[in-house]
């Protein structure tokens, strides 16, 4: 199947190229406004859903109440249950949080900044970009929660008046992350409820059972698709896109503060910023194209998402990969520039000491396999693509524990350096949260559409009028 | 029974007229002076039960703890008191419940006292110090003398009489013993024997007496695992009797050590450290030169670590080592085989210095060494002329100082052919302790009667027809001798929490007295044998409240400085066995850092204690040189099995570098079978090894790996200081000349900032503290003191293992150099106080937060536990309950509680608070009365304990202090400094000098700046 479809896929390609010099297509020819209504719109009201589907989610939901077990573990008997000490105070949690925040880059970044920039052929992905980013700030959110010694007092960490006129450190990057990732997860939630509006509205008119329309036609919000509503919609959600643009660059920026504002050998680094936004969407794309490329195959999309966005996507994980393998050079760099023992001590420790391991597979799977991007075979190939994505996501975290653990475990006395050795529930926790993720994505899938419908439609209109 | 913390006689002390305006402690008896507290006192058997103990002392203790001890089921053991219980109706002006008392007391370990002044508060003691008036501590503790109140309410001490090992009445057991002694009676006490350890106790001996008067033909057996025999026995050879040597350390100049670690096991320790570490005050103007430490030895000990020439050596090699240094010196003809490569530059570099110095040295050996050794050693300190000097004999102070193996190979003996059948065994666990060929425990089972007195229901109790609970020394009256006799009364804190009798007691039944109390027994002694002058109960009460009878040292034993002992009077053993042979590998035997001989094994402050250089909790590694590891190919936690004489024994190794090289040191007193829930099982029993034909060191023993692996609980992986400066030594010629500790960066100024400085130091005082790197001797007393003035909890061997030990000070110690036998550097490490600390901006809740006066604080009760501080700490200092470790739910466990300080509970980051809850308690009695801190008078846990007084605590706002003394001179420096961190707590750099060439030029006057 899947090579029949590359070769066809070839042979398009060719004969496009062949045919003229317009630009590829972003919707296959032959779709129309139906026909994607149908299709879209299909997947939500039919209810019918391939194997892949259903094993997918099987397996998540069984993750999840692993997650569940996990986690009232957890609370029952105390963070001791995961593999942290002293020194390495920080483990799988804080890796799985800096991780997930990152996967939550891609949505907000397809759907604002690239619609501001007109890119259009986000239109076919930036709802589930969007769903995923959501899910995944969600993932993220509940790490830092879970790794608190005494979870249920977290609230602390918010400034809110109280008896005691005790307010939060402010000068806590932990704090400026409090804000940073609950800003960043309630403008996400609007930007995607707004776009979702229309089309929830689409989902009501052509709903057949009652359950269905009352359920769509409280989210639609009165959607009627007047022009006064297509007006106040395109200004509300411009706006909005213009609100998350900033909180893009921002939110991995302060979370790249919990580690660059300290003094720890390995995380006091200028780099930081820049590196763990770069870092943040390169993650973020391997994550959308680790989702889509099966979902488009269930449910035959290979019409609205195309090879064309397979390759634009392929391209901004190139380019931000490119930055982040700076990073680590630079990081290298800073280590040797300042003369600092204990910092190039660090640099050296990760290279040949005991996590050395972790280290070259990261430079592997994070700098070097991703190269094959170079090749447009790969970035237009979905099997390939697919691989070239799960290595990044891998490459990500393990870059994650890294800077966390690696950092952590090896600092300026030699007499408290030890190593951090994952327990069962660490890992039980981590894959919990991937459970976690999965689940709510193909809930997703099943009652939401998972591409934007009308503005799909917006697209074929517009090749329409090209062609015409 | 006990009953002298009685109430009555407290209300009575507390309208006394005219009390001292501060006392730091006071005699139990001071407060007990009423009628009706002599008349119930005098009272032989209160109406309340026998293993109840007093009901008034218990009521007490029942008010503070209320119904959470009923509950534990302290009671269930025990009837209710039948006494009438009578509430305060006037608060005595005494018992305050945030105002702790300290009485004075003593502990006794292998026979001989260190006395102690411990807290009670509101009837419970809760830590021990040293009693500055007692010579065998002198202010200062160790860490077992630290550890001994957690003991006292250890739930695992046994609590009722066995008998066969079914619980009987006090009653019961009287009878038996009654029943006995009237059989023994007839036979004048033939079958009959008493097995004690070292006894000093005057009562107790006076009693054994009486006992030996009424059955002239009983045997008193001794056995103490650590016997100090062959040194009384070279005494006995070289002058006629058995003495115990004085060390005068403060005068001598050169020190030889062979095979001693006297500031870790000598009996006088506290004192000899204290001794030792005058020597090394280069904080002090008027300090001329130090001492220079020369030690051989086979295992790693802390004295070895602070030496200047430490050679690496067979415990077997050390009577042909002294035999080489003797003849060098013209005592004794020089051995068969002469001395090469690094012995003999230590030999002659020892030499050298011995000869210089005369009578200003001290060779000294351990008890591991035979009588010939040490009277070799007699001999060499005679020709030096450090007899009289730094070297004088005093009468032992301990009962009929005997041979202890040949006296346990006697009683196994007339076990084994029926000639004892009836045995009293006090204390000490012998059939734990005993050679394991001398099966005493099946002997022992032969007895058609056996009683042993213990703390626990332990081997020697499994052994024995009877068993009865006896009485932790903080329960009880009683009285101990120091090593050179100065006597302490035993005063009790408590009332016996588990209805244990005091050996007294026990004593008196076997006399016919079955009713006489542990507190009559030991007063009428004294008033018997005492020079009271006029009035005893001032005098008693005195002596009680300073915790040492004046003069009570053992009378020095005079030698003529000519006279020479007969050089045939103390032959140089024979040559057992010369050095280089391959015979397989020598072990040696000593005691457990932390455990002992195995009495401590039950208590998990000790357990959890590092130990010296391995930093291993919780086990017992049997210690090899490096060079053996690579024979052997093994690592650490590699288990290898030890062959000798037809017994075996497999154990984990730990590789220490300076380890000699074909010997493996095996620590006695672990692996536990009923030691109790703590201690069961921890760690290897390594006493199966230890036979009668060689009970300190054995050579040919086979060694092989065993190819299987042990994980071991360490605190400290890395030994290595990585190149980095964080520890600073500074060579004698540099500082005498008047260089600096110099770090390759310097410390950044105050004034470099972008910031307009915040002024946060806004008090009147300010705290800091320095710490002397030159006279720690890493013994941890530091580490216990703080554990249990701070309630920092156990965790045990599993989580220790996972890096989450909770002590708030460690002693980090580095190797440098060759393995075989590399330079060590020990560092305590507390909380630095940071004045700029990196751990405080970090936290998101505020829970770290800075003082006025300068202390880096947690807020317990506002952290959530993010760790963010923890990982921002450069000393990683700071300590996480990552599970809930502060055991809640064991009442008795709780009472040990410093009630001044929150027990912390799961989720929640802690660390050295500089001992806060002391701080503000001066502070606040300085207010009351209206007066400044005095200069010294805050003294936090750590410095209190440190016996080498190289912790300094104080004000560093006042120019005058002491500890602004110390932070002025030029060998103080701060730890981590360049991180602009700005530490309060700050280090005098370590001076070394090497045993080469003895420290030259006498006295310069030093720049101190």
């Amino acid at each position: 199947m899947i090579i029949s479809e590359q070769t066809q896929a070839k042979e398009e390609t060719r004969a496009r190229a062949e045919r003229d010099e317009r630009p590829e297509p972003l919707v296959r020819p032959g779709e129309t406004f139906r026909s994607v209504t149908d299709k879209i719109g299909g997947i939500v009201l039919a209810g019918r859903h391939p194997l892949g589907w259903w094993i997918s989610f099987g397996i998540a939901f069984l993750l999840v109440m692993g997650l569940f077990y996990a986690i009232a573990v957890l609370l029952a008997i105390g963070v001791g249950i995961w593999g942290i000490n002293i020194p390495v105070a920080w483990g799988f949690a804080i890796t799985n949080f800096v991780w997930w925040i990152g996967i939550g880059h891609a949505g907000t970044l397809i759907s604002a900044i690239l619609l501001l920039l007109f890119q259009k052929w986000r239109n076919s992905i930036n709802r589930l970009a969007e769903a995923m980013t959501l899910f995944a700030v969600a993932c993220a959110a509940m790490f830092p929660l879970l790794h608190l010694g005494r979870p249920w007092a977290f609230f602390w960490l918010l400034p809110y008046p109280n008896g005691m006129e005790l307010w939060p450190q402010f000068r806590s990057a932990l704090v400026w992350d409090v804000f940073a990732v609950s800003t960043y997860f309630t403008v996400s939630v609007f930007f995607w409820y707004t776009g979702l509006v229309p089309d929830v509205a689409t989902l009501r008119d052509r709903a057949k059972n009652r359950f269905s329309q009352v359920i769509f036609g409280i989210m639609a919000l009165g959607w009627r698709g007047s022009a006064n509503h297509w007006r106040n919609y395109e200004s509300a959600y411009l706006l909005l896109a213009g609100l998350s643009t900033p909180l893009v660059l921002s939110v991995h920026s302060v979370v790249s503060f919990d580690f660059s504002t300290a003094i720890v050998p390995g995380w006091h680094s200028t780099i930081f910023p820049p590196y763990f936004v770069a870092g943040a969407v390169y993650s973020g794309f391997a994550m959308v194209l680790n989702i889509m490329i099966p979902l488009r195959k269930w449910y035959g999309l290979e019409s609205v998402v195309t090879e064309k966005h397979l390759d634009n996507m392929g391209k901004v994980m190139l380019v931000t990969g490119l930055i982040v393998a700076y990073g680590y050079i630079f990081d290298m760099f800073t280590a040797w520039y300042s003369g600092d023992a204990a910092e190039q001590y660090s640099v050296v420790n990760r290279a040949i000491g005991p996590y050395a391991p972790v280290f070259w597979l990261l430079m592997l799977v994070n700098v070097v396999l991703p190269q094959s991007l170079w090749w447009p075979y790969v970035r237009k190939n979905p099997v390939p693509l697919f691989f070239a994505a799960l290595s990044i996501n891998l490459g990500m975290w393990l870059e994650r524990f890294v800077i966390v653990v690696v950092s952590l475990h090896r600092d300026f006395v030699p007499s408290s350096w030890r190593m951090f050795i994952p327990t069962g529930w660490d890992w039980l926790t981590l894959f919990g949260s991937l459970g976690l993720f999965f689940a709510l994505i193909f809930l997703f899938v099943r009652f939401l559409p998972m591409v934007s419908i009308f503005e799909v439609r917006e697209l074929i209109a517009e090749e329409k009028e090209g062609a015409a | 029974m006990n009953d002298s913390d009685s109430l009555p006689g407290r209300r009575e002390a507390a309208s006394r007229p005219g009390p001292a305006p501060r006392r730091f402690w006071r005699s139990l008896d001071e407060l007990s002076e009423s009628d009706e507290f002599w008349a119930w006192a005098r009272r032989e058997f209160p109406e309340g039960a026998s293993e109840l103990s007093d009901g008034v002392g218990r009521r007490e203790f029942l008010r503070v703890m209320g119904a959470a001890l009923a509950m534990a089921g302290l009671g269930a053991c025990s009837r209710q008191p039948q006494l009438k219980i009578v509430p305060y109706v006037e608060q005595p002006e005494e018992i305050l419940p945030d105002r702790p008392l300290f009485f004075s007391t003593a502990m006794t370990l292998g026979g001989f006292a260190t006395g102690l002044l411990v807290r009670s508060n509101e009837g419970r003691p809760t830590k021990v110090e040293g009693n500055p008036s007692h010579p065998s501590s002198l202010g200062a503790t160790g860490p077992l003398e630290q550890a001994a109140v957690l003991q006292v309410y250890d739930p695992d001490r046994s609590r009722v009489v066995l008998h066969e090992g079914n619980i009987e009445t006090f009653g019961a057991l009287l009878d038996a013993i009654l029943g006995e002694m009237e059989r023994q009676r007839p036979e004048r006490g033939r079958r009959f024997r008493l097995l004690t350890g070292a006894l000093s106790s005057p009562t107790l001996v006076s009693q054994i007496n009486a006992l030996r008067a009424a059955l002239p033909e009983m045997k008193w057996h001794q056995w103490e695992p650590f016997s100090r025999w062959s040194i009384y026995r070279a005494a006995q050879l070289t002058t006629g009797q058995a003495a115990e040597p004085e060390y005068r350390l403060e005068k001598a100049d050169v020190i030889i050590g062979l095979d001693y670690d006297f500031l870790g096991i000598a009996p006088d320790r506290i004192k000899l450290a204290k001794a030792f570490a005058a020597r090394r005050r280069f904080d002090r103007d008027d300090f001329g030169d130090p001492n220079t430490l020369f030690v051989a030895e086979p295992a790693l000990t802390i004295t070895g670590s602070v030496a200047q020439a430490r050679l690496p050596l067979a415990a077997r090699e050390i009577n042909w080592l002294t035999q080489s240094l003797g003849a060098r010196l013209q005592v004794c003809p020089p051995p068969a085989k002469g001395a090469e490569g690094p012995v003999r530059g230590w030999l002659e570099a020892a030499v050298a210095a011995l000869r210089e110095k005369g009578g200003r040295s001290l060779v000294l050996a351990g008890p591991g060494q035979d009588a010939g050794t040490h009277a070799l050693i007699h001999s060499i300190n005679q020709k030096l002329g450090n007899l009289g000097q730094t070297v004088t004999y005093r009468q032992v102070a301990a009962a009929d100082p005997v041979d202890h193996l040949a006296s346990l190979h006697d009683l196994v003996n007339d076990l084994e052919s029926g000639a004892a059948d009836s045995v009293l065994v006090l204390g000490g666990n012998p059939v734990f302790t005993a050679p394991a060929d001398f099966k005493l425990g099946d002997r022992l089972r032969r007895a058609r009667f056996s009683l042993y007195a213990g703390l626990y229901d332990d081997e020697t109790a499994d052994c024995c027809r009877w068993h009865m609970p006896e009485r932790h020394f903080l329960e009880s009256w009683s009285d101990t001798r120091a090593v050179h006799g100065e006597t302490s009364i035993v005063q009790p804190l408590i009332a016996p929490l588990y209805g244990g009798i005091s050996v007294h007691q026990l004593l008196g039944a076997f006399l016919g007295q079955p009713a006489a109390v542990d507190y009559d027994i030991v007063r009428d002694y004294w008033r018997r044998h005492g020079n009271w002058g006029q009035d005893f109960e001032k005098q008693w009460r005195q002596v009680l409240s300073d915790g040492v009878i004046a003069d009570t040292a053992t009378p020095e034993i005079n030698l003529s400085p000519g006279a020479a002992p007969a050089p045939g009077a103390a032959p140089p053993a024979a040559p057992a066995s010369e050095p280089g042979r391959d015979e397989g590998y020598e072990v040696t035997f000593a005691p457990d850092p932390t455990l002992w001989d195995g009495q401590f094994a039950n208590n998990a402050w000790l357990q959890e204690l590092p130990k010296p250089f391995s930093k291993v909790t919780w086990g017992n590694p049997a210690v090899i040189s490096p060079w053996a590891a690579q024979q052997l190919r093994v690592q650490n936690g590699d288990v290898i099995r030890l062959r000798r004489e037809g017994a075996a024994l497999e154990i984990p190794v730990w590789i220490q570098p300076g380890q000699a090289e074909r010997t493996v040191t095996l620590y006695l007193g672990n692996g536990r079978q009923r030691a109790g829930r703590v201690g069961n099982g921890t760690g290897v029993n390594t006493y199966p090894l230890r036979l009668s034909s060689a009970l300190w060191c054995c050579s040919g023993v086979q060694v092989e790996r065993v190819g299987r692996y042990v994980q071991l609980a360490e605190t400290h992986l890395h030994h290595s200081m990585h190149g980095r400066d964080f520890l600073r030594s500074l060579p004698l010629h540099e500082f005498k000349a008047g260089k600096r500790p110099e770090g390759r960066e310097p410390d950044p100024e105050r004034d470099e900032t972008l910031y307009t400085p915040t002024k946060l130091d806004t008090a009147r005082h300010q705290w800091g503290m320095s710490i002397n790197l030159s006279t720690c001797i890493g013994c941890a007393a530091c580490v216990i003191a703080c554990q249990a003035e701070n309630n920092i909890p156990s965790v045990g061997a599993d989580q220790v293992t996972r890096g989450r030990e909770m002590h708030w000070i460690r002693v980090d110690h580095y190797f440098e150099g060759d393995p075989a036998n590399p330079r060590i550097y020990q560092q305590p490490v507390p909380c630095m106080h940071c004045e700029t600390a990196p751990c405080e901006l970090v936290c998101p809740v505020e829970a770290a937060v800075h003082s006025s006066d300068g202390l880096n604080q947690q807020v317990y009760n506002r952290c959530v536990g993010t760790r963010y501080c923890s990982n921002n700490c450069p000393y990683k200092v700071r300590r996480f309950n990552f599970l809930q470790y502060a055991d809640t739910k064991t009442p008795s466990s709780q009472l040990v509680w410093n009630p001044q300080v929150t027990v912390r509970s799961r989720g929640v980051m802690e660390k050295c608070t500089y001992c806060i809850q002391r701080i503000r308690t001066t502070q606040i009695q300085a207010q009351e009365e209206n007066r400044p801190i005095r200069e010294g008078e805050i003294v936090p846990a750590c410095a209190q304990a440190c016996p080498a007084g190289a912790i300094v605590f104080g004000d560093v706002a006042d120019p005058h202090s002491e500890v602004s003394r110390l932070k002025s001179l030029r060998l103080n420096y701060s730890m981590l400094g360049e991180l602009n961190t700005r530490p309060r707590t700050t280090y005098l750099a370590r001076v070394e000098w090497s045993g080469e060439a003895s420290p030259a030029a006498p006295n310069q006057k030093r720049a101190t700046t």
